[in-house]
């Protein structure tokens, strides 16, 4: 074997992958990576590095030197150097020689990076074992054998293994066959405390508390463990711990992302996922629900609110954006979010052409994008289950005066037909115009013509402007001007406005018009009177403009007035706001230009709130402007919305259709007023609610086109919504549309959901998930480290229905899960990893747990689940500029709202809280399914500094001489065991209290004032428990500070 | 050999155990560990165990050791600071030819604006003739020491992406920074400071946000560490109120033995790797102030760049940073956010000269007569460019530009003394010497010692890397 040490390989960068293959690596002096098991797999091994190395020179394309690599019989077959491979002999086959650069001739690949030495290292065992590439494996177009990850995972066949002791379930069968095939064996089991520390943080990401540490330890049922497992599983800190990680995979933030980064309130979807797994709701209508749950037959507010799953993307908001390519980025970061977060498939690879490695093309790429593609971009008001009863008994209230109403006046159907009868039924002939917007003059933002005429406001909502538009006329005479606000799914709460509720303000309405044959001949048209389907009393508005002065919204004539402090509004101050509204402005001398008019039309926008946020803007969202040549032209006072149903045949009205037209009518008939007023005022009652960002399906088809590299400005071909064919078919029957994509997603069929989710499930127990990439599971990912209990726990999984709890609940009660994590240095060596599952897991718990840790420790936490993100204590110079491109609302929170847990701390994409960043904890720019996990002196500078965790020092050092027993062992043995959970040894102590002493001695020396230490900032100082001092309280605070800095507390053992 | 320890780790928690020395931008001498190890005989498990922060030699020789980028968030005007454009004066007031707006998308603008000639004047200054803005007279006694790209190109014409493509070399977010990449290629020579320094001035900060300095899917411990010119310049490092220095040490004292006890029962090896990160972070409490304070600089050094204790401005970032890249750190990153000049131009341009030019141009100076020009790379620029025409009616401003902008590049191998590229007449186009962003971020990499196209990481599958497909050295610019 002399020949092998021809070319020498250097060890380093090999040891990652030796771990992953059970290689044995023979010392780097003896040169050669020697396999003594271990066998290499062509199509997980072999064939992607010929794939991405070779095959564009020796493949169907070119044939250099009359070579190809992608076919087993053509490779075998060789070139004209003759046969390529010899199985068998590495060292006699020129594939290797030629990648090794041996020999006089040039190294492969020709012009290329050199393969690494690891990689020569396994083509050469490759041949060694005999070259083996399977019949049935091929590239481009050829026979490809399935990737093991597109077959639908089936029930295995369970191992025999010699310990049939120590299977507690089938979990344990598979790794243990695997532990015994290397003569290996699993780890005893932990002890009771640690077990119960592991599993606590586990399932609710909160150290258990002392009396629970002893009820455990004082259970002698043979069901105690699994009666904490129940327990744990039944807390609603559950659905936060576990929420957590799905609300990174779905990007979830509280603003918008991009420079603006404005503040969203879509806490309603993270209460939504936090809810839906503390009821276990099954994970396929988990996903259907957050794919498609508007869709769903008459879908409840839950099922809308997780539709957010989607629109968890960034919105750039930046002045003079073009939002269709903003749109285009958060419909690719959807389809990521889709691909890593529950397919597993790198999915985004084939937006920009067909994917390197898996088979999934451009085209088909885009046909999955189709079914998300047909959506508008809707934020809708929501309802807690208080407001929505306090919703429903107003509704009920208002239908009851309106019935009162009716019993009153028997005669009422008879008067309103009468009304009906007299209603003015010629209305004028109004004439659409769409005319050219001179972009100049938005600020920024962007008015999207649509087809029926009118515009959609869209993009930067920034600042007052006056928009220009200009079109050319042959109509004459114009005599009036008819403005339509009009509402919209993609607008907030539907419109017709941009503000957070969807109103806006019309501060001037100006025409100008010249005849076309004098385009120079401009003349202002003077109004002689404006009228509008909506006479609002003037409101003042706060905050006033810059110049001090009040501004003012009120009936339409404000829009003529000709002064900037007044603006038409269309707020009537309750959620019965958003309705389309409409204005019509009558010119005092009628424009009559034979050859053509010119007519320029200015909107101004003055009334916007003038905040940093840009929430307080009051722009038109979507408008329509008409023209009619009748003299005497009025708005029309009826509603859209009635206005339809008096032209529908009165006998073929609803029931609800008459109750709509009732509910109008009464308001005009004067000597109701008492009862409208009524009305009006449980209208005031109705809660507001709080914002949502969803989707609504349009109803008209969005068209999707392949985009050539991705790029909005050049689409190709049109698609239709479809499934990629390496995975399973779409069901036959129904439409194509997103609800078919949600159900599609998680078919019994699919073979990679359940087994992504399985994977990622144990990658959240033990660190590393069976397949290391968790967000891929394609060719290019791993192979599983145990293939058979991926298969298991993937079939098990979707078998009990797709219960997440079911599925904890299997992995915590396997003996696998429940051994010690300690190790020898040797186990350390063979398994650095712990891929072989030979003990239990230890490492650094999550950022948000980090924080939770010490805030429970020290009895600070404020457990409420749910509810508004809060302003955790945070340096507030981030948040304004110029640390901050623009000023951030962030009120420190007070009382409980300030220990929170760390899931509800207010997130901003571009500032994040600096204590979770430093924890890995990721931003939310992004679908994130893996956190790394690092070790670093921020973090240690945060456990040390950072004013919550001096915060809870001080609460546990307080708590501790009140609670802890009355010496200073006790004592400390109460602190040590609210940290870490067990009993300190004997070391321990000394080593602590030889701090304690030494500290308390310097305290009493004045070194450090007692009160500086253990004093809170926050509130007067605490009452001292009897017979305490303030040096023993700032001591013990010291002390707690310590404890609350040790490795063990932060980490999961 | 190539940097083949930079593929194939992509497990977050194989980075932690595997970079056992790991620390965040930190570099760390492992003799202590070393002798913990040894203590718990863990010493073997080592073996495969780097400090990524330690200095690693990149694919060959490099030119340049450490960079700072100044980076003028906003897009400065290239018109009216480092491209001549005369004719844009001779056709001031009048419409552009329409070909050449055909398929131009504008921010805030209708394209069909008129022209606006620029706003200062321009000199000859140094040997090398270079023209620089009657604004930048300070950049002009640098003359020939600096390079200038007259020929910048970009893909974005707004900021947020604009400003994360410069810095990432993608528009989309969640891509390492230059800054990362680099530290996750070259390590740090900086014991007890971060790799990575970013300061932000200005007006506010950045567009781009966080992720202009993140470390995308790189290991966190490569994204840049914001320090703050005044007030307390690392989050969380000074001892909060009641610890002195003695509980301080007294504490980590605990801390490091209760840690220890647990590394010998336990066996971890992160344990170790805990025990380290506090004693850094306990060294960078002190290492950090003193690398801050300005004031024992010769009042001649403060004079230079006109830096003033104890403030907030620029100008003692420029001072900071020469300071930091003494240290051995990596990667020195400047924001100053104020170039968005889409209105009232004049006086805002002469106002951020009046802020930067001396800084600037200060720096280059006291690095080369510290001998530090040589290895230390320097750059300046913005996102993309403005407009030759108008933005407004009343006032004088351009929208965003990204066909054409223009940077400067000194010391770390640049060839002093260069003008490269052109415009058309109008400074619109880039008619020469075309320099893309993902070509400007290659020929960064080959002064650092890379082959662009063989510094990746593998994440998701694919090896990616700061260039993406894209990226030709700039030859023309190297010494």
């Amino acid at each position: 074997m002399l020949s092998k040490r021809s070319f020498a390989i250097p060890a380093a960068g090999f040891l990652g992958i030796a771990a992953c293959l059970c290689l044995q690596i023979t010392p780097f002096s003896q040169g050669v990576p020697t396999a003594t098991s271990g066998r290499v797999d062509f199509l997980r091994d072999i064939q992607p590095v010929l794939q991405a190395s070779c095959v564009s020179c020796h493949g169907p394309e070119q044939q250099m030197a009359e070579l190809r690599l992608d076919s087993r019989s053509r490779a075998l077959a060789g070139g004209q150097s003759g046969r390529a491979i010899q199985p068998g002999d590495a060292d006699g086959s020129l594939l290797l020689q030629r990648v090794a650069g041996l020999g006089e001739q040039a190294q492969m690949p020709m012009g290329g990076k050199p393969l690494d030495p690891a990689t020569i290292g396994l083509i050469r065992e490759w041949i060694e074992q005999g070259a083996d590439w399977p019949e049935t494996a091929g590239g481009n177009g050829a026979a490809v054998e399935r990737h093991w990850a597109y077959v639908p995972p089936s029930r295995p066949e369970l191992p025999k293994v010699r310990d049939a002791g120590w299977v507690a379930n089938p979990i344990d069968a598979i790794v243990l066959a695997r532990l015994e095939d290397r003569g290996l064996s699993p780890s005893p089991e932990a002890d009771r405390v640690t077990l119960l520390r592991r599993l606590s943080l586990d399932l609710v990401g909160l150290p258990p508390t002392i009396e629970e540490v002893e009820a455990f330890l004082a259970d002698d049922s043979s069901e105690a463990y699994r009666k904490q497992v129940e327990r744990l599983l039944g807390s609603p800190h559950y659905g936060e711990r576990w929420g957590r990680r799905w609300l990174d995979a779905a990007r979830y933030a509280d603003s918008d992302g991009f420079e603006k980064d404005l503040p969203r309130i879509v806490w309603f979807y993270r209460d939504w996922v936090i809810g839906a797994l503390n009821r276990d709701l099954p994970y396929d209508r988990f996903i259907i629900e957050q794919l498609a749950g508007d869709m769903l037959p008459g879908a409840t507010q839950d099922q809308i609110v997780a539709t957010g799953f989607l629109r968890n993307s960034m919105m750039n908001l930046e002045g003079g954006i073009d939002p269709e390519q903003f749109r285009m980025e958060a419909m690719f970061d959807r389809m990521e979010a889709v691909g890593k977060g529950i397919l597993g498939v790198t999915i985004q690879c084939a937006q920009c052409h067909n994917h390197k490695y898996d088979p999934l093309t451009q085209e088909e790429y885009y046909r999955l994008f189709a079914f998300l593609n047909n959506a508008h971009e809707a934020k809708v008001a929501v309802y807690t289950l208080e407001e929505q009863r306090r919703r429903q008994s107003l509704l009920q209230g208002i239908r009851d005066v309106e019935l009162e109403l009716q019993q009153d006046h028997p005669d009422w159907r008879a008067r309103m037909d009468a009304w009906e009868r007299g209603l003015d039924h010629d209305p004028p002939q109004w004439t659409v115009v769409q005319p050219e917007v001179d972009d100049f003059s938005t600020q920024g933002q962007r008015y999207l013509p649509l087809e029926d005429g009118s515009f959609l406001a869209q993009g930067a909502t920034g600042g007052s402007h006056r928009v220009k538009m200009t079109i050319r006329t042959d109509q004459h005479p114009i005599a009036a001007f008819r403005l339509e606000l009009m509402t919209d799914d993609d607008l907030p709460m539907g419109g017709p406005g941009r503000s957070i509720n969807g109103t806006c303000a019309l501060t001037e309405f100006e025409v100008e018009a010249a005849p076309v044959d004098h385009p120079d001949k401009v003349h202002a048209v003077k109004m002689a009177a404006a009228t509008a389907d909506i006479v609002p009393a003037p409101l003042e508005l706060t905050p006033t403009s810059e110049g001090g002065k009040p501004r003012l919204i009120g009936p339409v004539a404000f829009a003529i007035d000709g002064k900037e402090e007044t603006a038409w509004g269309v707020d009537t101050g309750t959620v019965n706001r958003n309705q389309p509204r409409k204005a019509v402005f009558r010119a005092e001398q009628p424009i009559d230009h034979a050859n053509g008019t010119l007519l320029t039309f200015y909107l101004t926008q003055k009334h916007a709130g003038g905040d940093d946020q840009g929430t307080g803007n009051r722009n038109l969202g979507r408008l329509r402007l008409s023209i009619t040549g009748e003299a005497g032209a009025e708005a029309d006072p009826l509603p859209k919305r009635v206005r339809e149903i008096l032209s529908i045949d009165p006998s073929r009205r609803t029931r609800e259709q008459i109750r709509q037209v009732f509910s109008y009518w009464r308001t005009t008939v004067p000597e109701w007023n008492p009862f409208n007023e009524r009305i009006e005022e449980l209208w005031r009652q109705h809660p507001e609610g709080t914002t949502q960002l969803v989707l609504s399906e349009r109803q008209q088809l969005r068209p999707t086109h392949v985009l050539a590299r991705g790029d909005f400005l050049r689409p190709g071909e049109r698609v239709s919504a479809g499934v990629p064919v390496f995975l399973h078919p779409l069901s036959e029957n129904g439409p194509t549309d997103r609800l078919a994509f949600a159900h599609w997603l998680v078919d019994r069929k699919a073979p990679t959901t359940a087994r992504t989710l399985v994977n990622r499930v144990w990658q959240g127990y033990f660190g590393i998930g069976l397949v290391r990439s968790s967000e891929d599971l394609g060719k290019q990912s791993e192979r599983p480290s145990h293939p058979k209990l991926l298969d298991w726990l993937a079939v098990e999984f979707m078998e009990r229905g797709w219960s997440l709890k079911s599925l904890h609940r299997l992995i915590v009660t396997s003996a696998t899960y429940r051994q010690s994590s300690r190790a020898t240095p040797q186990q350390y060596r063979e398994d650095p990893y712990n891929r072989l599952l030979a003990r239990g897991p230890r490492f650094r718990v999550d950022a948000e747990v980090v924080r939770d840790i010490a805030l429970a420790a020290s009895g600070l936490l404020h457990p409420e689940v749910g509810g508004p993100s809060v302003y955790s204590p945070a340096p507030k110079f981030l948040f304004v500029r110029p640390a901050s491109f623009s000023t951030k609302v962030w009120e420190e929170a007070q009382g409980g709202n300030r220990y929170r847990r760390g899931i509800y701390t207010f997130r901003y994409r571009s500032v994040p809280y600096p204590m979770l960043q430093t924890f890995d904890a990721p931003s939310g720019e992004s679908s994130c399914v893996r956190r790394p996990l690092s070790n670093t002196p921020l973090q240690a500078l945060t456990t040390l500094n950072e004013p919550v965790f001096l915060e809870a020092a001080r609460a546990l050092a307080l708590r501790t001489l009140r609670d802890g027993g009355d010496d200073r062992e006790q004592r400390l043995r109460y602190a040590f065991r609210r940290c870490v959970a067990r009993q300190p040894t004997q070391a321990e102590i000394n080593r602590l209290l030889a701090f304690l002493s030494e500290q308390k001695h310097r305290l009493a020396d004045g070194w450090v004032s007692p009160w500086d230490l253990a004093g809170y900032d926050l509130t007067e100082r605490p009452r001292l428990p009897d017979g305490t001092t303030p040096v023993q309280l700032a001591a013990w605070t010291a002390l707690s500070r310590v404890l609350l800095n040790l490795d063990e507390t932060i980490s999961k053992e | 050999m190539s940097n083949q320890d930079q593929t194939g780790i992509t497990d977050p928690h194989e980075i932690s155990r595997r970079w056992f020395l790991a620390q965040c931008g930190v570099g760390l001498g492992s003799v202590a560990l070393g002798h913990l190890l040894g203590e718990t005989g863990l010493a073997a498990v080592t073996e495969d165990r780097r400090d990524p922060m330690a200095p690693k030699a990149p694919h060959y020789a490099p030119k340049a050791k450490n960079v700072i980028f100044l980076f003028m968030a906003g897009a400065p005007s290239h018109l009216e600071l480092l491209d001549h454009k005369p004719q844009l004066t001779r056709f001031d007031g009048t419409m552009p030819p329409a070909e050449l707006l055909e398929g131009y998308r504008a921010a805030f603008i209708d394209p069909h604006s008129t022209l606006l000639g620029p706003k200062f004047k321009y000199s000859r200054y140094g040997q090398c003739n270079a023209e620089i803005s009657e604004v930048l007279p300070h950049l002009g006694s640098v003359a020939d020491d600096i390079a200038i790209v007259k020929s910048m190109t970009t893909d974005a014409f707004n900021h947020a992406p604009g400003q994360i493509l410069m810095n990432t070399g993608s528009q989309q977010f969640g891509r390492p920074s230059l800054g990362a990449w680099t530290t996750y290629g070259l390590g740090s020579e900086a014991r007890d400071l971060p790799a990575f320094v970013v300061f932000s001035s200005g007006s506010k900060g950045p567009s781009g946000g966080n992720a202009c300095w993140g470390s995308g899917f790189l290991p966190t411990m490569h994204q840049g560490v914001t320090f703050r010119s005044a007030g307390e310049p690392v989050l969380y490092l000074s001892n909060p109120k009641g610890v002195d220095s003695g509980l301080q040490k007294a504490s980590l004292d605990t801390v490091r033995d209760l840690n220890r006890m647990r590394l010998q029962a336990i066996g971890d090896p992160e344990i170790a790797t805990r025990i380290n990160s506090f004693e850094m972070a306990f060294r960078m409490q002190s290492s950090v102030p003193e690398l801050m304070d300005i004031s024992k600089e010769p009042q001649s050094t403060l004079d230079l760049y006109g830096a003033e204790p104890g403030k907030s401005s620029y100008a003692n970032n420029c001072l900071l940073a020469r300071r930091l890249v003494e240290r051995g750190v990596r990667f020195v990153q400047l924001f100053h956010e104020s170039w968005d000049q889409h209105a009232n131009l004049t006086n805002r341009i002469e106002t951020n000269c009046q802020d930067t030019d001396r800084p600037s141009a200060a720096l280059i100076k006291d690095l080369k007569q510290r001998g530090l020009l040589d290895e230390t790379l320097v750059l300046w620029g913005g996102e993309f460019g403005r407009t030759p025409m108008v933005q407004g009616t009343e006032t004088d401003g351009r929208d965003h530009h990204p066909n054409a902008f223009a940077m400067w590049l000194a010391g770390g191998g640049i060839r002093p003394g260069t003008t490269l590229g052109e415009t058309d007449d109008l400074g619109f186009n880039v008619v020469k010497d075309k320099v893309h962003v993902h070509d400007l971020h290659a020929t960064i990499l080959h002064l650092l010692g890379f082959d662009h196209t063989r510094l990746t990481h593998r994440f998701q599958g694919r090896d990616f890397r700061l260039t993406d497909v894209h990226g030709t050295v700039v030859k023309q610019l190297l010494t």
